[in-house]
């Protein structure tokens, strides 16, 4: 079995194979899932830092800079980072690692560049997986770079401990700042691009916005100023990181926010694999296309059929896991 | 489950030319063939493009360089990923290089080049056909 293989070589610390295990998740490979579970007593060691913001905003300079920070922190960093996949060909243009070429030959530093193949939310499907396979590698920090995100993109706070929402100068007026999504997920925020005319004013409108919040809040994000072309304000920045991290072990969230993510995730899983189920028992059986054809022909609808085809797959699926309950006791 | 294997390529610009506008249009017509391209820009010095090509996992490895360096950088990259284990990659060039040299570095595991006015279609015909998934 080859995934046995890697998931050897990966807790070894052979890059490569990490490098082909990402490959098996993104390619949605049968073995991965084997590989997964094996690997998860491994994981959850790392901080993992979700950076997000709009096209253009300077998150991949930025990811470099913060890199580099914690590179002289002696920490060992990750990198996912997301761009989107075409809607028609599939295919995609990824063009993260331009930004980060400083660290290609520090073994310190793993970079993935990857597509959403056709995900919403700002990840890949795989991203969350090819995470916690950096996480078993044993990198101390993981960066997670979302595509360019709208203002609904917020997949990532299911992943990430630390999420840095970046804007920049001159982009939209302060109701923007006030607006629901992308806004409300940061644990820091970051104005890039500070040089700019406008730095200012954009960090004091979310600042205002900050401050009408009516909800008490235990950590109230931060508005950091970077300019990550210049290296300005990283310091600062990643000693920001860091605080948060703290409060978040000492105020009991981070065990708080494992509880959730587990919850979300068995959730997720057993969803998909019950749905897969399902369609493996209905998808060519004559029964199923009739129930189809009467739905399109109006004879029957879709939620009485949507009903009965569970009610059944259910009765089944109860007796088949009792049979070999049964022949597992004798 | 079935397996949707994605054809991921590297297009890289070894050494000392600042100009990629042929890269950008490989890389461009590579993406609407429906492949994964990761596109690391100028500047990249062999030892990077191999370890980029490793952590990426990718499958093909596009090198556009018209410095003139070809015969001294390019056996470079493959002998590296040979080293790595990743001597399975499918490498290829373009850029300028002179019709005599590359007998020379066909022979050292550069699979193709394909010079100036090369159908684009050319390429990704000869991508898919040769790529090991």
């Amino acid at each position: 079995m080859p995934a046995t293989e890697l998931v050897e070589g990966l807790l070894k610390g052979d890059r490569r194979s990490l490098a082909r295990l990402i490959s098996l998740i993104e390619d949605e490979d049968p073995s991965a899932a084997s590989a997964l579970s094996q690997l998860y007593r491994h994981t959850g060691r790392a901080h993992i830092i979700g950076v997000t913001g709009p096209p253009g905003s300077g998150k991949s300079t930025l990811v470099d800079r913060i890199t580099g920070e914690y590179r002289k922190r002696n920490k060992t960093i990750g990198i996912v980072c997301v761009d989107p996949s075409s809607p028609f060909t599939g295919g995609a243009l990824l063009g993260d690692r331009i930004r980060m070429q400083d660290h290609t030959l520090d073994k310190g530093v793993f970079v993935r560049s990857m597509g959403t193949r056709g995900h919403l939310g700002g990840l890949a499907r795989a991203t969350s997986d090819a995470v916690r396979a950096i996480d078993a590698f044993g990198k101390d920090i993981i960066i997670v770079e979302t595509v360019g995100a709208g203002q609904s993109e917020v997949e990532v706070i299911d992943l990430a401990h630390t999420i840095l929402v970046i804007d920049v100068p001159a982009a939209g007026d302060d109701i923007q700042a006030i607006k629901a999504g992308i806004m409300e997920i940061a644990d820091i925020f970051v104005v890039n691009k500070s040089d700019l005319l406008g730095a200012d004013k954009k960090a004091t409108e979310i600042n205002a916005m900050l401050d009408t919040d009516p909800h008490e809040r235990a950590w109230r994000p931060p508005v950091m100023m970077t300019n990550a072309r210049a290296g300005e304000g990283i310091v600062e920045l990643v000693d920001k990181i860091m605080a948060h991290r703290e409060f978040l072990e000492e105020s009991g969230l981070l065990a708080q926010k494992g509880l959730q993510r587990s919850r979300d995730e068995l959730r997720t899983i057993m969803g998909y694999k019950l749905t897969r189920e399902l369609m493996e028992k209905l998808e060519g059986r004559p029964e199923y296309e009739q129930a189809l054809r009467k739905i399109a022909e109006r004879d029957d609808d879709p939620y009485t059929v949507a009903e009965r085809l569970i009610a059944e797959f259910l009765v089944d699926y109860g007796r088949s896991v009792t049979e070999n309950d049964k022949r597992k006791r004798r | 489950m079935s397996s949707s294997k994605k054809i991921r390529v590297l297009v890289a610009k070894p050494g000392l030319d600042g100009h990629d506008r042929g890269a950008k249009i490989v890389a461009r017509a590579l993406r609407d063939a429906g492949m994964e391209v990761i596109y690391t820009g100028l500047r990249q010095t062999p030892e990077m493009i191999a370890e980029a090509a490793i952590q990426e996992a990718v499958h093909v490895v596009g090198l556009s360089i018209l410095s003139g360096a070809h015969n001294a950088l390019l056996p470079k990259v493959t002998e590296l990923l040979q080293k790595e284990g990743a001597g399975d990659v499918l490498v290829i060039a373009g850029g300028i290089i002179p019709e005599d040299d590359i007998p020379e570095l066909k022979k050292h595991g550069i699979a193709e080049v394909f010079g100036p006015g090369t159908p684009l279609t050319e390429i990704v015909d000869y991508i898919k056909a040769h790529v090991k998934l």
